[in-house]
Formats: structure tokens, sequence, C-alpha cells
């Protein structure tokens, strides 16, 4: 049982990974791919804070622990953070895209949207 | 061509699969960390910067230059979303574009009350997590955020009109470079004392209050302006259009 638990996470994340590249190779739908997209980058959260994590440690928060109680590693998951908001950033310009490629073309669906107008 | 999509598909994921296996296999065990980074930062954040939240610490003063990066990027991303998304003005309305009746206010007095409890809670809590980010989980990105919701809730349980009116994007717009050049500014500090960009040159204060860990705390307060207005603006342009579309 703890030798699942100590690769599951790996697991969960090229899942994740694989799972939302499916989706965005099937998709037809402009927001869809989007939203596949976003799940394909929450594999690197998984690993991140699967690389990070120290068995019985707490998270590394010392307003209400003495200093020097094992904690988990702080950087992965202040790196975590840059990555959610480079993806939110990333989904907002996406889906502004998605808009105008629905009000040039008339569709949102990808194949549709295949022909070039000048 | 949906077949030889798959097909193609399938092939590039075996491949990718196979190479994730093989690299999970040389990771070490979940739980067992070995880095070095992560126990040297939890040893001497507490001392060196007075910040409780050690993620904060990592992420405004250790890191803090890359935050500063990233905070950028925010700010390219809400630019070319608007630059994308707002109508100029010598581009003409089309024709056949269909218009869409005038979203009313909602009736039901239950959206409306809610909306009334909701929007002040979300307002205190986001100024809270911004001040209290080098306290407890939370900081300058994710209050801000919260913050950002309010004039959501609003414009839900309101018209777009009355969005527009607590949240002009002038003032959007005012409060997201007040924030990008804020954090320069401070980082500036440092130069000023004769030290390094960014470095922690404030008095720190006692660890656990909010009024703690020098620069952290004006650098989470910049971040949350910052943030805030950002992702408002982000949401003015849509709520514009949605204007536009019902005159």
């Amino acid at each position: 049982m703890t030798d699942l638990l100590s690769v599951l996470p790996y697991a969960v994340a090229g899942w994740l990974l694989l799972w939302g590249l499916y989706g965005i190779v099937t998709s037809k739908n402009l927001v869809h791919l989007v939203i596949c997209l976003v799940v394909m980058q929450s594999a690197t959260y998984v690993l991140l804070l699967a690389i990070g994590y120290k068995s019985g440690a707490v998270a590394p928060v010392y307003a209400d622990m003495p200093p020097g109680t094992p904690a988990v590693d702080p950087l992965v998951q202040a790196l975590m953070l840059t990555d959610i908001v480079v993806e939110a950033t990333v989904a907002a310009l996406l889906l502004a895209l998605a808009v105008q490629a629905h009000e040039r073309g008339g569709s949102l669906d990808p194949a549709r949207l295949a022909r070039l107008k000048g | 061509m949906k077949a030889l999509r798959l097909l193609l598909f399938a092939a590039g994921a075996l491949g990718l699969a196979a190479a994730f296996v093989g690299a999970g296999r040389k990771l070490p065990p979940v739980g067992s960390y070995a880095g070095a980074y992560g126990e040297v930062l939890n040893a001497v954040a507490l001392g060196e910067r007075r910040a409780t939240d050690v993620v904060s610490a990592v992420n405004f003063d250790y890191r803090g230059l890359d935050t500063l990066g990233e905070e950028f990027i925010l700010f390219t991303s809400v630019l070319a979303v608007a630059t994308i998304l707002r109508r100029q003005e010598d581009e003409e309305d089309e024709e056949d574009e269909p218009k869409w009746e005038p979203r009313k206010a909602p009736e039901s007095d239950a959206v409306r009350t809610l909306g009334g409890v909701l929007v002040p809670l979300m307002v205190s809590f986001g100024l809270y997590m911004i001040s209290h980010g080098a306290v407890s989980p939370g900081g300058g990105f994710q209050g801000g955020l919260v913050l950002a919701s309010a004039p959501l809730v609003v414009y839900l349980c309101a018209t777009a009109k009355t969005f527009l009116r607590i949240a002009p994007p002038g003032l959007t717009r005012a409060g997201e470079s007040i924030g990008a050049a804020g954090y320069v500014l401070i980082g500036c500090l440092g130069v000023l004392a004769g030290k390094t960009f960014l470095e922690n040159v404030l008095p720190l204060g006692t660890p656990g209050n909010a009024w703690s860990s020098g620069t952290i705390l004006f650098l989470n307060l910049t971040v949350g302006l910052a943030v805030a207005a950002g992702f408002t603006e982000l949401l003015s342009v849509f709520v514009e259009e949605v204007l536009r579309r019902e005159a």
C-alpha cells in the first residue's frame, strides 16, 4: 500500500497531462480546448507538490507552531503559485482570442476555422 | 481525418507516457523529500525575515525578482486581452450583428440580499489576505483575486452599468499601473540604501504581526492592488462589450 502511495501522485500527474492532451487533440470547441490546457497544466501542480512533500511534515507556516517543526518544501509551493498565475493569464488571453475567432470566423470549432481569410 | 489524428495522438502519447514512466522511476518516492533548499528556507526564513509564512518569504523576498517578472506577465496579459477585445473608436458596428436584450437586474430578493452580504465579506477578507501575506497563507495574488470577485458579485446582483460605476475603467487602469510601478519602487529602496535591488531594508517588526517582515508586507500590498485592478479591468472589458451589444 505504501508503495502505491509513493508513486500515485506521479501517476496522477502523468494521467492529467495525457488526458488533457487528448482533450486538446480531439476538441471541437475552442473554449473546451482552453479548459483542457488548464487540465494539462494542473499536472505540474501535482508534480511540484509531490516532489516537495515530506512524510509527516506540515505546511511551511510557522504562525502557530514552534520554529524547527518539520515542514514541506516552501520553494516548490512558491513556484506553484507562479505557475497558477501564469496559467490564469494564458487562459484569459486564449479565451479572448477564442472570442475574436468566433467573431471573425463565426464558429468555435477549430476544424471549421481552418480557412484563412485576408 | 479524425482517425488519422487519433492515431498520431496515440503514437505520441505512448512515447510521452513511456518517457514519463522512465523519468518517474528515477524520482524519489513521494514523502522522502531529498532537496536542500526547502530545509534551509524553513530554518532561516523566520529568523532572517520575521515572516511566519515561508512561501510568502520566498515569493516576495528570496525570489522577489521572479515575482516582479510574474507581475509583469499578468500586466502584459491584461493589456493584451484589452487590446484584442476592446473595440476601436473608428471600428464600425457590423450590421448583421445580433442585438442583445438588455439584461435586467435580477428581481429575486434572495440573490440581491446574498450579494449585499457577500460583497463586504469578500472585500474585508481580500484586504485581510493581502495584508497578512507574510503571516498566514495568502498574499497579494490570492487576496487580489478575492477583491476582484467583489465587483463580479455586484454585476450578478445588479446591471452592467452598476459594475462600471463602482469599478470605472480609468480607476482600474490607474490601480494596475500604480501596483506594478510600486513593486519596482519598493525594490529601488534597497538600491537607495546602498544594497541590492529588492533587498529587504525596512524594519522587520515582530513575527506574527501584520506589521512585520519589512518589504514583504508592502510588496504584497502593491501586488494585491495590481491583481485586483488587473482582473477587474479584464471583467470590465467584457462588461463594456455587453453594454455595447445592448445599446
